[in-house]
């Protein structure tokens, strides 16, 4: 399946003559719904958050990927975007943070600061290079920042991922 | 009586005589000079003056001048008159190897945490301060990071323009 066709609901329908049944897999059709309505924790560290606000904002609007109920608690939240710099007194919190999300749970790392350290990956006494040095991310997003259609495509991206019903672990040891 | 720079500078002078130097119109803002020991003086005479009148403390922070041996750091404090909203900035020198000022957190609440910052970032220890710790860092650091001791840039990079990145 492709980006941009149009992703239906898991498994096939069978006709019958009385009309149709659907055959699917419970696993698939948890992981189209897992995909579908993730709620995102409300975490920006600096600048990339503004643009992070813009998606939210009615504009661009992650509503329509099903992204609209930001959490103020981790407890209720199932993906933790990084927008924004990581300093080395940050890291402790955001581990925190993220050990307080109930699984399942996904990372997306945004902007060139939290993909590496960005503009203080050089000579820095207090930035972290990189957030995967404290949590496991699924998804990094280029740029610093990035366009908010960058971080659309990013959750879009994930969904992609979550619907393939792949682990992590899986992925990362997946024979391609 | 209108507060001119002429007329603190005048005042300063008339109360501390030598003791206060190297008046200048730095930026716009009048800029001077006192011994280390005596920043609480000045700084108390400037407050409770009732002609001067700098009962608020803008800003206070750090410098660190590795040229000038035997007083390296120094403390700089910005006070606003809020009335009139003059503004004046006091220097007082350090040397590095023993950093020690008086806290003018008893005076200007303000100064507290920004002596703590102060301290964070170049070392300068605040004698009198109720809690002197780190407050933008991790606690675990153990240098003053804004200390001019470190190289600017990575030696070792030739694809940078020395010009450019101050080296
Ligand atoms: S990547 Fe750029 S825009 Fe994003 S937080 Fe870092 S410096 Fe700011």
């Amino acid at each position: 399946m492709t980006n941009t066709e149009q992703q239906s609901f898991p498994g096939q329908i069978h006709e019958l003559p009385s009309g149709g049944i659907v055959l699917s897999k419970l696993d698939d059709i948890i992981n189209w719904a897992r995909s579908n309505s993730l709620w995102p924790l409300t975490f920006a560290t600096s600048c990339c958050g503004i643009e992070y606000m813009s998606v939210a904002g009615a504009k661009y609007d992650f509503s329509r990927f099903g992204f609209e109920v930001a959490r103020a608690s981790p407890r209720q939240a199932d993906v933790i975007i990084i927008a924004g710099t990581i300093v080395n007194k940050m890291a402790p919190v955001l581990k925190r943070l993220y050990d307080q999300m109930g699984d399942p749970k996904y990372v997306i790392a945004m902007g060139a600061c939290a993909i590496s350290g960005g503009p203080f990956f050089y000579n820095t006494y207090s930035v972290v290079k990189g957030a995967d040095h404290v949590i496991p991310v699924d998804v990094y997003v280029a740029g610093c920042p990035p366009r908010p259609e960058a971080l659309l495509h990013a959750l879009i991206s994930l969904q992609e991922k979550i619907k393939s019903g792949l682990t992590r672990e899986q992925i990362k040891t997946a024979k391609v | 009586m209108t507060l001119t720079n002429e007329f603190i500078q005048q005042k300063l002078e008339g109360k501390f005589a030598d003791q206060v130097s190297n008046f200048i119109l730095h930026y716009d803002i009048l800029t001077f000079e006192t011994p280390v020991e005596n920043n609480l003086k000045v700084l108390t005479f400037l407050h409770d003056d009732a002609e001067l009148g700098f009962t608020y403390l803008n800003d206070l922070t750090a410098v660190h001048y590795p040229d000038r041996i035997g007083e390296e750091l120094a403390v700089v404090y910005m006070l606003q008159n809020i009335k009139t909203s003059t503004r004046i900035r006091l220097k007082v020198f350090t040397p590095i190897i023993k950093p020690d000022v008086f806290t003018a957190s008893n005076l200007f609440l303000t100064a507290n945490w920004l002596e703590r910052e102060a301290y964070d970032f170049f070392g300068v220890n605040f004698v009198g301060h109720p809690n002197l710790i780190r407050i933008m860092n991790v606690d675990e650091m153990d240098y003053f990071p804004l200390r001019k001791e470190y190289p600017l840039e990575e030696q070792t990079r030739i694809d940078k323009d020395d010009d450019m990145f101050g080296r």
